[in-house]
């Protein structure tokens, strides 16, 4: 008897890191209920993860089963075929252009984010003063959690106009270079879909960055001053090598939104399947935008099964983004001494 | 170098006096209005970044001469970050601005209580309340399904996972945090829309609804929940386990009596943003939702709006009357999204385990 | 060549809160100062004031005079980052920057200066960590995080770090007293070194300790709570721990109070 309620409770394990979990007492004289009532939760709790845990993968299977008959008989190569045309006899789509165009405006958008926002992150955790700066924090906390429609909406009223002025100019002074070579009328572009995503994921890399800053140890600060150090050579030698990891991660997180982004892109975003460096004519499609276009039309199983195997890619992708991440702040961790 | 620090002369340095930097800035502005707007070869936008370029150049320049290297790199780096700061307040300050001024105009009583039925292209009227109810239903059927099964999966992972099952759960579960909101939109609709409810409906057609939509949340909400919930759990200290334990109490009574109660003001916290996040997402709801006109408060039959579909429709619409109605719909939402994150922020800030 | 410091009536406030008042004392070069007294009397603060530290914390200021070698360093045109060039610090917990090894953390000061020449750089490094008395135990890891070592190793790479830019003055805010009594003892028999190149001014709690390394010593002390803190009684560490002039200075030493 006593054997048994050996077993039900170093059955629990060994004490895992991070809190959490340590043995209930044995067995003994009111063993027999604790049996019961705890055996019922330990199932249950049970239960619901080995749930959430088939869902997760009934998700991943059933995704992977519903794109394969469409890949089958797709006649064209679906990653250097650019043309979306899944109802064609034989069908023909390939995502060359689309996963060209989620490349290209989320590289953009990173480029025109990722700098503004490492200086507004200092700014409001080293230069600003106190009081400003926390309120500050505070909106750009809340603009974070602004969903995209309202950036896409704002974008396609109130950025167009603006844009097409940028787009002109840069035409008509830098139009040599490829990218600026289109002539006009200048509406939906890359430019401007790259832009509206730059500014909606501002927010979350600004927040995370600003907190990493803000969390930089005050004796480390107080070294490099201490040797002699100006203000900004102070934050080169103590706080942005300290927040580097965090950094990189608030950056991926705002590349994964990016990737992600459907709805701002399919407001702003000239939907053309071209392959082209081309910001300023009307083009550009991704993954997603093509996905929210298409589903419409997509009432037979080889037009989803194509948009399912277009959207696993882009998962796939946003899969590696975040691994990578992990793993930059993993490798980084003895470095910065910190529990994360 | 050591000779020239252990001078005292070397302690003296010259220092730009404090009218030095607006009265560069000032001159910036000058120079750059004369060449750039009077002559007409740019707006006032491309005066400005002339300007500002100027300055900066100015300014390294003269720091440089007076103060020395050391003291110009940090002067550069100081305006560089301020004019970050200004750079990025102005579009978001613009976007708070529109949706304040453009959302208040078109909201009334009238647009919160009426639905876009019967409303054509010429119509004036029309207002979003079936989309207001749509967003609530779907978000709290989503918040019902995901809330239960989510915390009690993160209990299982924290206060009992101990082999190969748990590392599966939360491996699946990091990957699934990263998964695109249309593909879960897609797969509702391949999987739940065209493939099971044919089962339910009379006339055995796939069927759009309001719980396809919160389904489809689900499935976004889920990862969030356990993940938040999990790290919640973990930071419980040990020691409030143990003392429960050496007290001869059973471990189902302390998970739920002492260690959820301690947990719960950062489980709520996290909760409340998944609900504001799922409140905002528009893709996932457009594929399976339907976006009808009309009023449809049973999300489990027919079609139904959502705030969210409703916003980028009226975007795309050509008529005069939609753009009013999107930004006040879209007042709508963010007020709904902000009201859930300040109260989710407020209350982390309350609770002693979360940040 | 060491300086040689002296306050002239310094006052130092944090906002309207007057931190120390009217500290009238010269410290002699190539020697150890020892600054004790109970906590929260300023002690701390004046050693700040040194190397212009205390500024960093918003709303500080000071009245007063402070002249290392006769220069006040509180005028108009002193440039305070050459000024903290001049004067190393050492703080309560040993801080190397976690993100760099043992090697960059040493010629961090330098790097910040402009030195880039490898050669110069690996010579100051050496000079450095042997000065400090850590050379011979991290000389086959210079590349491995700072933050690997020990408490007591990690204070000598703090001192190592402050001497390898070759200050005038070393200061030490009770350098010791996260450390355990090994470490402890080794970081005084280093200041001992020290003390023949460098003017030291040292904090400390441990009168002991004061006893053992100073060559003087000053003892500050407080009136009562929110009182600013004062100096009582400055003199040879021989005679402030055996014959103290003051009696407060004699109650604070036989621990009748503090």
């Amino acid at each position: 008897m006593s054997q048994r309620s050996l077993t039900d409770t170093t059955s629990a394990g060994a004490r895992p890191p991070g809190g959490g979990g340590a043995l209930p007492p044995g067995g003994g004289l009111t063993r027999r209920r604790r049996f019961g009532a705890d055996t019922l939760f330990r199932a249950a709790v049970t239960s619901a993860g080995s749930t959430v845990l088939l869902v997760i993968v009934a998700i991943a299977t059933f995704l992977v089963v519903q794109s394969l008959p469409a890949l089958r008989r797709n006649s064209a190569n679906f990653f250097s075929f650019h043309q979306w045309f899944p109802q064609d006899a034989p069908p023909r789509f390939g995502i060359a252009a689309t996963a060209f165009g989620t490349v290209l405006t989320s590289g953009i958008a990173l480029l025109l984010a990722v700098p503004v926002a490492l200086g507004i992150a200092l700014c409001l955790s080293h230069y600003a003063p106190k009081r400003i700066a926390t309120g500050l924090g505070f909106a750009v906390d809340l603009l974070a959690a602004v969903p995209s429609v309202v950036f896409g909406l704002w974008g396609r009223e109130y950025l167009a106009r603006p844009v097409a002025d940028l787009s002109a100019w840069l035409h008509s002074n830098l139009g040599w270079l490829p990218p600026f070579s289109s002539k006009g009328p200048y509406v939906n572009s890359v430019l401007l879909g790259s832009l509206v995503l730059a500014i909606m994921i501002l927010p979350i890399v600004t927040s995370l960055s600003r907190e990493v800053f803000q969390q930089t140890p005050s004796p480390n600060e107080e070294a490099a001053l201490a040797l002699g150090a100006t203000k900004w050579e102070m934050v080169r030698t103590a706080v942005l090598p300290y927040g580097r990891a965090g950094v990189i991660a608030s950056v991926m997180l705002g590349l994964g939104r990016a990737l992600g982004e459907t709805i701002a892109l399919a407001l702003t975003l000239g939907n053309t399947y071209l392959i082209s460096f081309d910001l300023l004519g009307s083009g550009g499609v991704t993954i997603a935008s093509n996905i929210a276009n298409s589903f419409g039309e997509a009432s037979d199983p080889t037009s989803r099964g194509a948009l399912i195997a277009s959207g696993l890619v882009l998962f796939a992708i946003t899969l590696v983004v975040n691994v990578t991440a992990r793993a930059i702040v993993f490798r980084r961790r003895e470095f910065t001494g910190s529990t994360t | 170098m050591s000779e020239r620090l252990g001078t005292i002369a070397g302690l003296r340095t010259k220092r730009l006096p404090g009218w030095a930097v607006p009265a560069l800035a000032a001159g910036g502005l000058a120079v750059a209005w004369l060449i750039v707007y009077l002559p007409g070869t740019g707006g006032a936008v491309l005066t400005g970044v002339c300007a500002a370029l100027l300055f900066l150049a100015a300014l390294v320049g003269v720091s440089v001469a007076v103060e020395g290297r050391r003291a110009a790199t940090d002067r550069a780096a100081t305006a560089l970050i301020y004019a970050a700061f200004l750079l990025a307040l102005a579009p978001l300050a613009a976007v708070a601005y529109t949706l304040l001024a453009k959302g208040a105009t078109r909201m009334s009583g009238d647009f919160l209580t009426h639905s876009m039925r019967n409303i054509g292209g010429r119509d004036a009227g029309g207002g979003a309340y079936h989309a207001i109810l749509g967003t609530l239903e779907q978000a709290g059927i989503a918040t019902l399904i995901t809330v239960p099964l989510g915390i009690a999966g993160a209990i299982y992972i924290v206060e009992y996972g101990r082999g190969a099952l748990a590392t599966a759960i939360r491996f699946f579960v990091d990957v699934m945090t990263g998964i695109p909101s249309i593909v879960a939109g897609l797969f509702i609709l391949a999987f739940w829309v065209q493939l099971v409810s044919p089962l339910f409906t009379a006339d055995h057609q796939p069927e759009f609804s309001g719980f396809a939509a919160a389904l489809a949340l689900s499935v976004l909400m889920l990862p969030t929940v356990v993940r938040s919930s999990e790290e919640m759990l973990r930071l419980v200290p040990a020691t409030l386990r143990e003392g429960a334990y050496a007290l001869g109490v059973a471990k189902w009574k302390t998970v739920l009596r002492i260690v959820l109660p301690t947990a719960a003001p950062g489980i709520v916290t996290g909760v409340m943003l998944a609900i504001a996040r799922a409140c905002g997402e528009t893709a996932p709801v457009l594929l399976v939702a339907g976006a009808s006109a009309s009023i449809n408060s049973n999300p489990f039959a027919g079609q139904q709006q959502a705030l969210s579909i409703y916003i980028y429709q009226q975007a795309k619409d050509s008529s005069i009357y939609a753009p009013p109605r999107a930004w006040a719909a879209a007042l709508t939402l963010v007020v709904l999204v902000l009201a859930l994150t300040v109260a989710a922020k407020l209350l982390a800030r309350r609770s002693k385990l979360a940040r | 060549m060491a300086k040689r410091i002296e306050a002239v009536n310094v006052s130092a406030y944090y906002g309207s809160f007057r931190a120390i008042d009217g500290i009238t004392m010269t410290v002699e070069p190539k020697a150890v100062t020892a600054l004790i007294g109970p906590s929260g009397c300023g002690k701390s603060t004046f050693l700040r004031s040194i190397n212009r530290m205390h500024e960093v914390i918003p709303g500080a200021r000071l009245e007063g005079r402070l002249l290392i070698d006769g220069q006040n360093i509180y005028d108009r045109d002193i440039d305070v980052t050459a000024v903290r060039r001049m004067i190393g610090m050492v703080f309560q917990r040993p801080n190397p920057f976690p993100t760099m090894s043992i090697y960059d953390n040493v010629v961090a000061g330098l790097r910040l200066g402009g030195l880039r020449k490898k050669a110069l750089l690996d010579e100051a490094c050496e000079k450095a960590l042997v000065s400090a008395n850590l050379w011979e135990e991290v000389r086959n890891r210079l590349k491995r995080p700072g933050a690997g070592l020990s408490g007591g190793q990690q204070q000598r790479l703090c001192i190592a770090r402050a001497i390898a830019v070759e200050p005038q003055v070393v200061l030490m805010d009770e350098p010791c007293s996260a450390l355990d009594p090994i470490s402890t003892l080794a970081i005084e028999d280093l200041i001992t070194q020290l003390k023949n190149q460098y003017t030291i001014v040292i904090v400390t709690h441990n009168m002991q300790q004061a006893a053992r390394v100073s060559d003087r010593t000053a003892f500050f002390s407080i009136d009562s709570t929110g009182e600013p803190g004062r100096l009582i009684e400055y003199d040879d560490t021989a005679k402030i721990f055996t014959n103290p002039s003051v009696k407060r200075t004699e109650d604070y030493i036989t621990g009748r109070f503090g």
